[in-house]
């Protein structure tokens, strides 16, 4: 018998993922699309670490709820090792979603429950994901996710989240994504609360687990210089839309959309001072319902066919794709 | 300490009352601030940059207090000073006037229910200016066109307006009465970069229009390289250094600041970048002698028993620490 292999799918792929949400009152019932057909695949060999780069209202937080079936997308096809997760309903399916894609958030305060230890915090999620049949079971999973975050499971333990600060706190939410040994870690802002002198421990900490796991990253943040800093892919969201993607270094140091230079110009870099001066808009929600680029309005290149039609995703070769007409 | 301070600080320590004892949120610290200038405070969350701030303009209330230490403001060859708890109407009689205040997370603290320009109106009638109102919308829309800002806003209410916008038109107000000093407390923290950017060039530029003397805290050291003109590096409590940004930037004196520095990951620069060990000391009861040598790898024997005081190095630049790198 021939066994014949298949390529194998991509960890995680996501085909005109949409998200639309509708605005009643204020705007008149518009409808934003914060996610608008996102087209990404994260390739399934070699642990990577992509980052989602955009200003606020991009929808980059959007996305990753999506990609963690928080919500459903409005259209579109989200496939986790080949398989659709948006189609999946059963509870023992969803389960095992989970346990291979875990999220960690911005603001680790705001997702303990101050009242009770982090300990009962952690043995409930390894119970509930069903990681563990038992408490002793629990206690060692938890024990080794405590100690590959570099804290002591002893003293941390009956510790409750005020008695933490911040970095070590987030170390903790860090080690409760580790309990199930996910494939993939979905970050959304985890250093943006954190001071600058510990900032770069949790980013060091990302870096060793991708290395020591084989664990996937999908970190979201608005900050250049950390994303250049860890990430092997870069992929900038501007209102709803991924205008660029490439690796870091191309992206970043070279970058081809007029969006990604503005905000690289932008960025309070502590190695070169800001030259010529930056003109602000006040067409946030405009830029939505553009017919064009959305980017028109903003962009010193912009032309006639810009801003009556929608570029589409050019593809330039060595994993680097641009939304623009110029290429 | 240097020619014609606006702001002049001595000693001051304030201390917030709790029933575990006083939190030294700021002690001991000593600098001024000359006309003319952007001068920033950086330095990690809980360092005492905000409480700072709040005793210089005046907000001391419970559980907060002032317990030694002076601030004199000389303003046009007047001097007020701040000495007590009691002494804090003499500030806030130059409120607006003199000097305004934009608070963190100041773009949510305009009324929803009430239009921008009668929230300006209200600015003026506090201020018990007889002008009329169409000479008040005159002065607003003189103040947003240097802000970039559309004659549209004046008449919408805040939930009309974007992040930015509502900033801008805080720092509009805060500025309409062409202040002496301007107290920016992380006025761009919760905006994106591109916004963030144009609002700090904003401020720059209206400093040099205004002459006068903008205070900028915030966290993010990119900001404070991008637009301050001198900086003071605080740590729980205390000031580790204070000079002029380039030249900090260029070389540190302080461990602390060099630390700082040298954890910043840079754009274009994927070469390993480590965080300070350990984490900033609980203020209810900070460590002995210099707060930072529990951190420190240049720590002596005698950084555990006393504490360091703040020296003048080099010309005009301050440095607070018994082995300062050369």
């Amino acid at each position: 018998m021939v066994i014949v292999m298949s390529i194998e799918p991509p960890l995680l792929e996501t085909i005109n993922l949409t998200k639309v949400f509708k605005i009643g009152g204020i705007f008149k019932g518009a409808n934003i699309r914060a996610v608008d057909n996102v087209n990404l695949s994260i390739k399934h060999n070699e642990p990577i670490i992509l980052s989602i780069v955009g200003e606020s209202g991009c929808g980059k937080t959007t996305l990753a709820k999506l990609l963690l079936k928080i919500i459903q997308p409005t259209s579109g096809i989200i496939r986790f090792e080949g398989e659709d997760i948006t189609k999946i309903r059963k509870k023992s399916k969803i389960l095992e979603f989970k346990r291979k894609v875990q999220p960690i958030f911005q603001n680790p305060f705001e997702s303990f429950n101050p009242l009770h230890t982090v300990g009962r915090y952690l043995y409930a999620s390894a119970l509930r994901l069903k990681v563990a049949k038992s408490r002793e079971d629990a206690e060692k999973i938890i024990h080794e996710s405590l100690i590959s975050v570099g804290l002591n499971p002893d003293v941390t333990l009956n510790k409750r989240p005020f008695e933490f600060s911040g970095g070590e706190l987030q170390r903790v939410s860090i080690a409760r994504a580790l309990i199930s040994k996910p494939r993939l870690i979905i970050a959304d802002e985890p250093v943006s609360m954190l001071d600058a002198s510990i900032r770069m421990s949790i980013i060091n900490l990302f870096l060793r687990l991708k290395k020591e796991l084989n664990t996937y990253f999908i970190y979201i943040t608005h900050d250049l210089a950390t994303a250049y800093y860890i990430s092997d892919f870069v992929a900038v969201m501007f209102r709803g839309s991924i205008v660029e993607y490439g690796s870091a270094h191309d992206v970043l140091s070279d970058p081809l959309h007029p969006y990604t230079e503005i905000l690289l110009n932008s960025a309070p870099d502590v190695s070169k001072k800001w030259t010529g001066k930056m003109l602000l808009s006040g067409l946030e929600y405009k830029e939505f319902e553009s017919a064009g680029c959305k980017f028109w309005y903003r962009c010193p290149y912009t032309t006639d066919k810009c801003k009556l039609t929608r570029p589409e995703i050019r593809n330039l070769g060595n994993n680097r794709t641009v939304l623009c007409f110029r290429y | 300490m240097s020619e014609n301070p606006v702001i002049e600080v001595e000693n001051i320590r304030a201390y917030y009352e709790t029933r575990y004892g006083d939190v030294k949120a700021v002690d001991n610290v000593s600098f001024s601030v000359k006309l003319n200038e952007i001068f920033g405070i950086c330095g990690e969350s809980g360092c005492g940059k905000s409480t700072l701030i709040k005793v210089l303009y005046g907000i001391i209330e419970f559980p907060l207090k002032l317990v030694s230490g002076r601030i004199s403001i000389n303003i046009d060859g007047k001097s007020f000073l701040l000495k007590d708890n009691k002494d804090v109407n003499t500030i806030r009689k130059l409120w607006w006037k003199e000097i305004s205040y934009i608070p963190q997370a100041s773009m949510n603290l305009l009324n929803p229910t009430v239009k921008i320009k009668d929230q300006f109106m209200e600015i003026f009638r506090k201020m018990n200016k007889k002008i009329t109102r169409s000479e008040a919308e005159k002065i607003m829309q003189k103040s947003f066109d240097v802000l970039g800002l559309p004659k549209e806003v004046l008449s919408s209410y805040p939930h009309q307006l974007s992040g930015g916008m509502r900033q801008r038109v805080v720092i509009a107000m805060a500025t309409i009465h062409n202040p002496k000093i301007v107290y920016a407390d992380e006025p761009t923290t919760a905006l994106d970069v591109v916004v963030q950017r144009g609002i700090l060039e904003m401020i720059v530029e209206l400093q040099k229009k205004l002459n006068n003397t903008f205070v900028i805290v915030t966290h993010d050291m990119g900001i404070h390289y991008q637009i301050s003109d001198r900086i003071m590096v605080m740590y729980a409590g205390k000031v580790c250094e204070i000079g002029k940004t380039y030249e900090i930037f260029q070389k540190p004196i302080h461990p602390y600041t060099k630390l700082l520095i040298e954890s910043l990951p840079r754009l274009g620069d994927k070469s390993e970048r480590k965080s300070i060990k350990g984490e900033p000391p609980n203020l209810l009861s900070p460590p002995k002698g210099c707060r930072f040598h529990v951190r420190c790898p240049y720590a002596a024997q005698k950084c555990a028993k006393e504490e360091p005081s703040l020296l003048e190095i080099l010309h005009g630049r301050y440095v607070a620490c018994f082995n300062p790198l050369s």
